[in-house]
């Protein structure tokens, strides 16, 4: 668990965060949202002390982290940037390896663990441990990022906009398998993003930040019923803010038994998916796989 | 056809024009001025050898041949000297025994088309810094072995070497001594100053400054303004010492340079992700920047080496040695083939040690992706 406690930094006469009080809890995504320069990214940086905070407490597990050395409070975070910022001179083996060797472990355990994160992040091992970081696509690139993040199992993972660079179906991919990684390993993580859809799909929790300061902070699900001012509804999208309410529904809870025709979908299909089908079928209602059937009705309660 | 190659063609077709005039000059003695001979009167099957080189170049350069074009100057390369040393022995045959036979103008614009093609042709095919260095080294090697068979000594240059072989070696080793302890000195003096320019952006302008005016000064004027505070140190302002510290000031600048801007022109993201991941700052300096700055380094290292290969000739001047020696002896006396002696390999020198650190350069390059 993560507090901060009315922490601000300041540069110069300009407050790039104000006085920001935000609790992030253990094992779940909380993600940092705001257009640029809103101060999540400087939030983030703050976390493990890159930024020192102007005022404010910031607690890990109950610890203040201005009292640990920042360098030992580092290694124990996980960080993952934008561009992967890969260590071009080093193969993905020994740019994963990079905690573990700060941390003196010895070369069977290192080895053992790359291996291991190498299957955790869905690369074959044999194909890329001896590669050059020049030679990866955007995506296998940042599938590294994340490796080398975990190598020391750190509780914590600090990930800033780790998917701004990457094409719309790479980018798909590796928020589908980070979701994945963080369920099987249960990680804290806090990721910054302005993309809204990001948010929504990957946040167990989203902090909206606006101007330095925290908007509001909740489950997508309450921010997108209960937005709590007009910027967040704008930012939300305005009109698409009901379609992406959807999107955060489980289908099968509003099924009710009964025949529809066409293929039944997915049983955790979304509202969302529910209509995107009736509206491809041309039909008023779809079977949801397992559940039921859901009508075009039943979207609207 | 491209720019370069009309350009391959032309020397060519110039090249062929200065066989008329001189290819050898043979003089009375090593002192006088010598007249023209061509290479029909003193060489027929060497001018035939070098006509068929020609062509080719010609050929290949008309036919976007790169591969023709560089066996083509690869060729002509060896034939030059070839047809010089037997063209030169002819000459001397009939001549009283002062004579000497020295290379004309015509040999020596044909060495340079030839030089010119062959750099044509290895930027058109790519080569690689590797492979442009093995093209080099093999023809270096067959024309040492040609000179080590006898068949160049009758040239004028021969004979130069051969009645200053032993002071030869000796300013050979002194030369390259002299250049090492400018690197050594170079280093020793320039990498604390450069990481200090480079930690302390705002001592930048008063380094650079001082080391810029160390730059404009000309050298044998520096060497010179050395003397006196040299003096009153109580060391001679002649010699190895004096020589040494001019040309460690004269690299100061393109060494501290080079580290500056290697230094900071390593990429923003992989230091972030160091700092994140919790490197130490020396850590992240040794692991990190350091090797992401080598290649630049490197190349500033070429600047300084080269340019102290070069500036160790004009050393000579304060009694320093090396092959200025025979520069300034040959200018002195006008003996030109003197000149040579110490020009050429002082040449030669810079071009080895600018290819092997361009090839260093490469690796590196290739090393940090």
């Amino acid at each position: 668990m993560i507090e901060l406690d009315a922490v601000s930094k300041r540069h110069g006469a300009a407050l790039a965060v104000d006085a920001l009080s935000l609790t992030v809890p253990a094992g779940a995504i909380t993600v940092l949202l705001g257009p640029s320069g809103c101060g999540k990214s400087t939030t983030l940086r703050m976390i493990n002390r890159l930024i020192a905070p102007s005022s404010g407490t910031i607690r890990l597990e109950g610890r203040d982290t201005a009292q640990i050395d920042p360098i030992a409070l580092r290694r124990s975070i996980g960080y993952v940037i934008q561009d992967a910022g890969l260590f071009p001179h080093w193969s993905v083996a020994k740019n994963i390896a990079a905690v573990p060797t700060l941390l003196g472990w010895d070369k069977t355990r290192i080895d053992s663990r790359v291996a291991e994160l190498l299957r955790l992040v869905d690369l074959d091992a044999d194909q890329f441990a001896g590669k050059r970081p020049n030679l990866l696509s955007g995506g296998q690139a940042q599938r590294v990022g994340v490796a080398r993040a975990l190598a020391a199992d750190p509780k914590l993972l600090l990930m800033d906009e780790p998917f701004g660079a990457l094409d719309p179906i790479t980018r798909r991919d590796l928020q589908a398998a980070l979701r994945r990684i963080q369920r099987e390993t249960g990680k804290t993580i806090v990721l910054v993003t302005h993309d809204i859809e990001e948010a929504v799909l990957l946040g167990n929790h989203i902090a909206v930040l606006r101007a330095g300061r925290l908007v509001q902070h909740g489950t997508p699900l309450e921010l997108l019923e209960h937005p709590a001012d007009a910027f967040v509804r704008d930012f939300f999208g305005g009109a698409a803010l009901g379609l992406r309410r959807l999107s955060l529904l489980p289908a099968a809870a509003r099924a009710r038994p009964g025949e529809a025709p066409g293929e039944p979908l997915r049983p955790d299909a979304s509202l969302r998916d529910a209509l995107e089908a009736m509206l491809a079928r041309g039909c008023d209602r779809v079977a949801i796989g397992g559940a039921g059937v859901v009508a075009i009705s039943d979207l609207l309660s | 056809m491209k720019p370069a190659r009309k350009l391959v063609l032309a020397f060519a077709i110039g090249g062929a024009l200065a066989l008329l005039p001189g290819f050898l000059s043979l003089a009375p003695n090593r002192l006088a001025t010598g007249a023209g001979v061509t290479i029909f009167a003193c060489a027929p099957i060497g001018a035939v050898a070098i006509g068929v080189a020609l062509a080719m170049l010609a050929f290949s350069a008309v036919r976007s041949r790169s591969w023709l074009t560089l066996t083509a100057g690869v060729a002509l390369l060896v034939a030059l000297p070839l047809a010089a040393g037997a063209g030169a022995a002819t000459l001397l045959h009939h001549a009283p025994p002062a004579a000497r036979a020295e290379l004309g103008a015509g040999f020596w614009l044909l060495s340079c088309i030839a030089i010119l093609a062959c750099l044509d042709a290895s930027a058109a095919l790519a080569l690689n810094a590797l492979a442009s260095l093995a093209v080099a080294a093999t023809l270096a090697a067959i024309i040492a072995l040609i000179a080590w068979t006898g068949r160049l000594d009758a040239l004028s240059l021969a004979h130069e070497f051969a009645t200053h072989r032993a002071a030869f070696w000796a300013a050979f080793a002194r030369h390259v001594l002299l250049v090492v302890l400018t690197l050594a000195g170079a280093c020793a003096a320039g990498i604390p100053l450069g990481i200090l320019a480079w930690r302390r952006p705002g001592w930048r302008p008063k380094v650079f400054g001082v080391l810029n005016v160390v730059q404009t000064l000309p050298s044998i004027a520096l060497f010179g303004l050395l003397m006196t505070p040299l003096a009153k140190l109580g060391l001679s302002g002649i010699g190895l010492v004096p020589a040494v510290v001019a040309l460690v000031l004269y690299a100061l600048m393109p060494t501290v340079r080079a580290i500056v801007t290697g230094l900071d022109n390593v990429p923003a993201a992989p230091l972030d992700a160091a700092a994140g991941l919790g490197f130490s700052p020396l850590q992240s300096f040794v692991r990190t920047r350091l090797p992401l700055a080598a290649p630049a380094l490197l190349a500033g290292l070429r600047v300084v080496v080269v340019q102290a290969v070069g500036l160790a000739v004009v050393a000579a001047l304060i009694g320093a040695g090396g092959f200025g020696d025979f520069v300034f002896q040959g200018l002195g006396q006008y003996a030109l083939d003197l000149v040579l002696l110490g020009a050429l390999p002082a040449t030669a020198l810079a071009l080895l040690a600018d290819a092997l650190l361009t090839l260093a350069a490469a690796t590196a390059r290739r090393a940090t992706g």
